[in-house]
């Protein structure tokens, strides 16, 4: 009976526990979904009146900011660039780390493993360190102010990780498959697309999501090498630049709702496999 | 007969050795090419532009020594910049580590609705965050005290009189904490998630070893999980300094560095030296302070990585 009683209470403060960390994570999207939905005037409701409680629609909610974001702001527009940089970075990264990966795996040797771990250390090298040669450089190319500057520079940080991750895809899928192939008479090449391949599908996947949400949560950059509204992807321009106003929360929170739970519902898919990653060999099994 | 199928076998084998040499360096040489062009050289072209007076628009530009570092180390907003640099990341990744290590106990236990848990426990660390920055920008009321919720809250529950605000970004405290509440709020998912793969990672049969030689909870916390996780928690901090003190998204959104220079860090300064204000050899001098810390994180995981047998 005691040990019952005791048993509830660990649960209750348990579920207590992870309730209050969930209410600090979600606070800010809560904020998002309300705000997207209230009316102006619920909206600026000045914060001194205590009959006004802001947590509650105090007036019936409205689409008004949705219609607003979608056809009177650019956001469309940064939503359209995004896509443009994140498909090809991320059949850049494709290209580069897929391979890459696999010989780092399976064809280096020894030194496949140092070289992998050397490759992942430069996705270290943070942005901030960067942007003022890279500026540079995007001005010798004529680059500056174009989606390509981005296109060119976003694989610098895609291709480590993904490289890494790949590396790691393929070492765990077993040799013997790749060798049965090879002894039916097929070419390495030949052997690793029509037996490694299919199976590294999850992992090409992984790629792909990882990448792409990469591309969207970039906003250095992008802030360094793009000036015209038109050109901006959506971490930028939604801040910088979507509605100047004071009274622009509505639409903003619109955006930032929008933007922000799809990338959140596509890489909860791919989440062990990006433990995995960051993790590499300091956890075992 | 054996002996035919050895000598074939082995010839084979030669053949694939010196074929995989060949097609292993063809297949990693664009990875390699890729970061040696566009990660190496520019960080080397960043040590060098410290060096000099070169200012955008302009491709020529003249060496002039530790010019630049002079300037930068004899300024009050340098100094301010490396100093918030320092504590916001270590305030925050202090903070993330105690209430990761807490969480982590708590969702490693399985119940009901975990998953769910785990999504939303997940959201800040996936998100933009210039775009959560800009939604705790609204929440905080950084921008319009007037109209913030938190302020709202803060009255309603009587901490806050009736002609109290909390302005924010208008005071240097304020908004400096309000920069390490975000950082925290957004590094506390990552760091979670990897303490989470670490004690999951930890086999049961030695727990249960423990608890059958009489070790209880706490003991068994400090002798058994809190050493085996330690290899695991300094890849969650050191991770976690690389991305707080690198950072510049959360300060620039928020404040752009102020009020009166004060919550600049140094990514930030370098970005509106270098590029704002076109200075690009002081903006790569202020940029570079954070090289020294880079060298030191990538070695204390190299070190980690030996030590758990990877290299």
């Amino acid at each position: 009976m005691l040990r019952g009683l005791k048993k509830l209470g660990a649960q209750i403060s348990l579920y207590a526990l992870v309730l209050l960390f969930v209410a600090f994570a979600v606070f800010p999207f809560y904020w998002m979904t309300v705000s997207t939905f209230k009316r102006n005037e619920d909206l600026f409701h000045v914060a001194t009146d205590p009959a006004h409680n802001p947590y509650l629609f105090n007036l019936p909610p409205t689409l008004e900011h949705l219609t607003q974001l979608f056809f009177e702001t650019r956001y469309v527009t940064f939503v359209l660039n995004t896509l443009f940089v994140g498909v090809l970075v991320v059949g850049i990264t494709l290209l580069i780390s897929v391979p890459g990966g696999y010989s780092l795996a399976r064809l280096s040797g020894q030194w496949g493993e140092k070289l992998g771990i050397g490759i992942f250390l430069t996705y270290l090298v943070p942005p901030t360190l960067l942007f003022i040669p890279l500026a540079r450089l995007i001005a010798l190319l004529g680059l500056q102010d174009t989606l390509w500057s981005l296109v060119l520079i976003y694989p610098t940080f895609t291709i480590p990780f993904c490289t890494w991750l790949m590396m790691g895809f393929f070492k765990s899928i077993p040799k013997d498959l790749e060798e049965q192939a090879l002894v039916d008479g097929c070419s390495r090449l030949g052997a690793v697309i029509k037996t490694v391949l299919p199976l590294a599908v999850p992992g090409l996947l992984t790629v792909v999501i990882f990448s792409f949400t990469l591309v969207m949560q970039e906003f250095v950059y992008a802030l360094t090498f793009i000036l015209s509204v038109g050109k901006m992807t959506i971490s930028l321009g939604v801040p910088i630049a979507l509605v100047l106003d004071v009274y622009r929360w509505g639409p903003l929170m619109a955006a930032t709702l929008i933007s922000s739970i799809p990338v959140a519902i596509l890489y909860n898919l791919f989440l062990d496999r990006f433990i995995a990653g960051f993790t590499g060999g300091a956890v075992k099994g | 007969m054996a002996t035919i199928a050895r000598e074939a076998h082995k010839i084979r084998w030669r053949y694939l050795l010196d074929r995989e040499r060949v097609l292993g360096s063809l297949l990693i040489s664009p990875a390699i090419g890729y970061i040696v062009l566009l990660v190496g050289v520019p960080l080397l072209l960043a040590i060098y532009l410290s060096f000099t007076n070169a200012i955008s628009g302009h491709l020529e530009a003249d060496f002039v020594g530790l010019k630049n570092f002079r300037t930068i180390v004899s300024d009050p907003i340098f100094l301010q910049a490396l100093q918030n640099t320092f504590i916001f990341t270590f305030v925050s990744q202090l903070i993330v580590v105690i209430l990761a290590k807490i969480l982590a106990l708590a969702l490693v236990k399985s119940f009901p609705g975990r998953p769910l848990a785990r999504f939303l426990i997940l959201l800040p660390w996936v998100a933009p965050i210039s775009l959560t920055t800009l939604a705790w920008d609204w929440v905080l009321g950084a921008s319009n005290s007037s109209l913030s919720v938190i302020n709202w809250t803060l009255r309603a529950v009587g901490v806050l009189g009736p002609t109290d605000w909390i302005y924010w970004t208008a005071f240097p405290s304020s908004a400096m904490a309000a920069i390490i509440l975000i950082h925290v709020w957004r590094m506390l998912p990552f760091a979670t998630i990897i303490l989470l793969a670490g004690l999951t990672s930890i086999p049961q049969e030695i727990h249960d070893a423990a608890t059958v030689d009489g070790a209880g909870f706490w003991r068994r916390l400090f002798e058994i999980t809190l050493p085996l996780m330690l290899p695991i928690v300094a890849v969650a901090v050191l991770f976690g300094i690389i991305f707080t003190a690198t950072d510049m998204t959360v300060v620039y959104i928020l404040t752009r560095g102020g009020p009166y220079n004060s919550t600049h860090v140094l990514a930030s300064l370098a970005w509106q030296r270098g590029i704002f204000g076109g200075q690009l050899g002081e903006g790569a001098a202020i940029a570079i302070f954070l090289l020294p810390l880079l060298v030191i994180v990538a070695f204390l995981m190299l070190r980690l990585a030996r030590r758990t047998e990877v290299v």
